[in-house]
């Protein structure tokens, strides 16, 4: 027979209530964010100059397919050209973004975070609801498999299954070998997210890095869209690259910026400020003045580039 | 190819000739793990049962390119027959290797009434050739098929030929550029890629599904083995991942669309087979660069010129370790001046 303990449904409802929220205030990323290019701002939009490894742990091998690297590569084979970033570099390249809060109809649970870009449209999903991680005999994509935990307020997110894409827009390659870690952690309308990636084809040590946005609501993302078109007649066995030691452009930015041009082959050591110790004197002096990228708008515009 | 079997390419053809024996001595052997996935439509890709499988099911029946080891077979049939119960119709072989061909007999034997057959029938060699008679088609270049008769065993005294002699082989072979096929309500288009990975290489689109079959051409993680003493050639190789280019239609962004089934490694698209032509096509330059400097092999190997390359395409049991990849480019290239390149 049934019979009403008011302390037992009490319990109940309290158990209930508790299970049915977070157990910590974990943040809320959904809405539109503009990237700011306070850090890193000649890399990330006008571009790395082209031999720039500097704080790059870059392996030997690493190293030789970034000079191999000819720009051409991607005008001349038609399949690069509309070849979006990453998961990784999308979250560093220039490009603004909307995250979407993706909840269970049923409970309300948060389950995941789609992620979209203005940039080639690209779109992420960071779930969070446990789910297993596909094959190693599954498909690799530009956004990888990317899987959330919270560490209080902070999101913690691993993604695997990456294709080949690049760490620089130099050259610099990423592997379908690598996987990385972000942090994202959000200070009332400003989000930071750190990024670690771990290559073992191209890297010796991880890799990170940092970016931060700025919630925008007025924001408005448009389509962008990519039409392969091939550009240059060539062989079809044909791919622009350059020999080994004969790529004439590696010493460029050690010459236009004063700097050791040991340093700007990269390496682990180069992340470090104690390098800066160590790592010798220019072949040419630095410039008195800025002379490149000086006074760079948004996609290089205004880029006073001699 | 086959990255754990270090033999040469005639040898190997006479292990995959006396298949029934292999397939009687591993019955003790635990059975490997395979993994099935779909890719698209009522195609699907079977990993581990030596080179990647490929199989199309449907109402009119079962086609399967690629059969895997031989030691791989029973497993192999159970793994299909989870997605299908009907008659294995066509085994397609996209090229003669051991560990894309090895299932082809045990396949074979099957009775055509899959209602009587079941793993352990498959793996065992006295049921399979207590059917006589092929229930199936299977095809192939006819390359493939040379190759395979050539390397069986002798006759010995008193051993006659016949049909039990030739049970798994592709004799419904081709000899054109393509051949058509429609099965299970779509177009199948069988290209012959001339001195490629061999000289028999075949790879299958299945045109409705978009997906294509690329057999040991592309090897995503691996060098690819190209062997010359099986009529593969460098140039060949290169114009046929072009090929497999010019059929694969990426999605939005870059990605999808078309997916390639490699030969061994993970499930693909395009811009993966991109990546492969190019490193392909990168350390050709190399080696030609110094084949051209008067430099010997000696002299070219110990100039690493894939060493950028190896942390993505070689693992210690990597079946073409750097030197092997880059001594047949070598060889290919001294002999390329005077075979010409392939043609389609």
């Amino acid at each position: 027979m049934f019979q009403f303990r008011p302390l037992r449904l009490f319990s109940a409802a309290v158990l209930a209530a508790v299970s049915a929220s977070p157990a910590f205030a974990q943040a809320d990323f959904s809405g539109h964010w503009a990237p700011l290019f306070h850090e890193d701002h000649p890399e990330r939009l006008p571009g790395p100059e082209l031999g720039d490894y500097l704080g790059i742990p870059l392996s030997e091998a690493g190293r030789l397919r970034a000079d191999s690297y000819d720009a051409d590569r991607i005008s001349v084979v038609p399949e690069y050209e509309c070849r979006p970033h990453a998961g990784d570099y999308m979250m560093r390249g220039l490009s603004n973004m909307r995250v979407d809060a993706i909840r269970d109809p049923v409970t309300s649970r948060l389950t995941a975070f789609h992620l979209r870009m203005g940039f080639q449209e690209m779109e992420r999903t960071i779930y969070l609801d446990g789910r297993p991680r596909p094959s190693a005999n599954a498909p690799h994509t530009w956004s990888g498999f990317s899987v959330g935990t919270w560490q209080d307020n902070v999101l913690n997110a691993y993604t695997t299954h990456l294709k080949e894409n690049y760490i620089r827009r130099n050259g610099i390659p990423a592997s379908d070998k690598r996987t990385f870690t972000e942090h994202w952690v959000r200070h009332g309308n400003y989000l930071t997210i750190e990024t670690v990636i771990t290559d073992p084809a191209i890297l010796t040590e991880p890799l990170v890095r940092s970016q931060t946005w700025v919630l925008d609501p007025t924001q408005q993302m448009g389509r962008d869209i990519c039409e392969t078109v091939p550009e240059v007649p060539k062989a079809a066995d044909y791919v622009p690259h350059h020999l080994p030691g004969t790529n004439p452009f590696l010493r460029e930015v050690a010459d236009w910026y004063g700097l050791p041009a040991e340093a700007t082959r990269g390496g682990a050591d180069t992340m470090y400020p104690e390098y800066r110790k160590k790592m010798g004197k220019p072949a040419n002096p630095p410039p008195a003045i800025c002379v490149r990228y000086c006074n760079c708008g948004l996609n290089g515009g205004g880029c006073n580039v001699q | 190819m086959g990255r754990a079997m270090h033999k040469a390419f005639p040898a190997s053809l006479a292990a995959a000739a006396v298949v029934v024996a292999a397939v009687s001595s591993r019955a003790q052997q635990p059975p490997p793990m395979l993994e099935t996935l779909r890719v698209q439509n009522n195609v699907y890709a079977i990993f581990g049962a030596g080179g990647n499988v490929t199989v199309q099911v449907g109402t009119d029946g079962v086609l399967v390119v690629d059969t895997g080891l031989a030691s791989s077979a029973g497993a192999l049939l159970a793994e299909i027959r989870k997605l299908s119960t009907g008659p294995i119709r066509f085994i397609v072989n996209t090229h003669a290797h051991p560990d894309h061909v090895g299932g082809n007999a045990a396949f074979s034997g099957l009775p055509p009434d899959p209602r009587g057959v079941t793993p352990d029938r498959a793996a065992n060699a006295a049921a399979a050739i207590a059917d006589p008679l092929q229930p199936l088609n299977i095809i192939a270049h006819e390359n493939v098929l040379n190759r395979m008769v050539k390397a069986l065993p002798p006759l010995q005294p008193g051993q006659t030929g016949g049909s039990e002699r030739l049970r798994g082989m592709p004799i419904d072979e081709y000899f054109a550029p393509t051949k058509d096929m429609h099965f299970n309500g779509e177009a199948i288009v069988l290209y012959h890629e001339p001195r490629a990975h061999t000289d028999g290489d075949t790879v299958v689109l299945f045109r409705g599904s978009d997906v294509v079959s690329a057999g040991d051409i592309f090897t995503p993680d691996a060098y690819p083995f190209i062997d010359l003493a099986a009529g593969g050639s460098v140039a060949g190789e290169i114009a046929a991942l072009n090929h497999i280019l010019q059929l694969a239609v990426p999605g939005h962004t870059e990605e999808g669309g078309t997916y390639i089934v490699a030969g061994h490694g993970r499930l693909c698209d395009e811009a993966d087979v991109v990546e492969f032509r190019d490193m392909i096509v990168i350390v050709r330059d190399r080696v030609q660069d110094m084949i051209n400097r008067k430099a010997t092999l000696d002299q070219i190997k110990g100039a690493r010129l894939t060493r950028d390359y190896d942390p993505e395409y070689v693992t210690p049991t990597s079946f073409v370790k750097a030197d092997q990849f880059v001594e047949a480019i070598y060889n290919d290239l001294r002999r390329a001046g005077l075979s010409g390149p392939p043609t389609r």
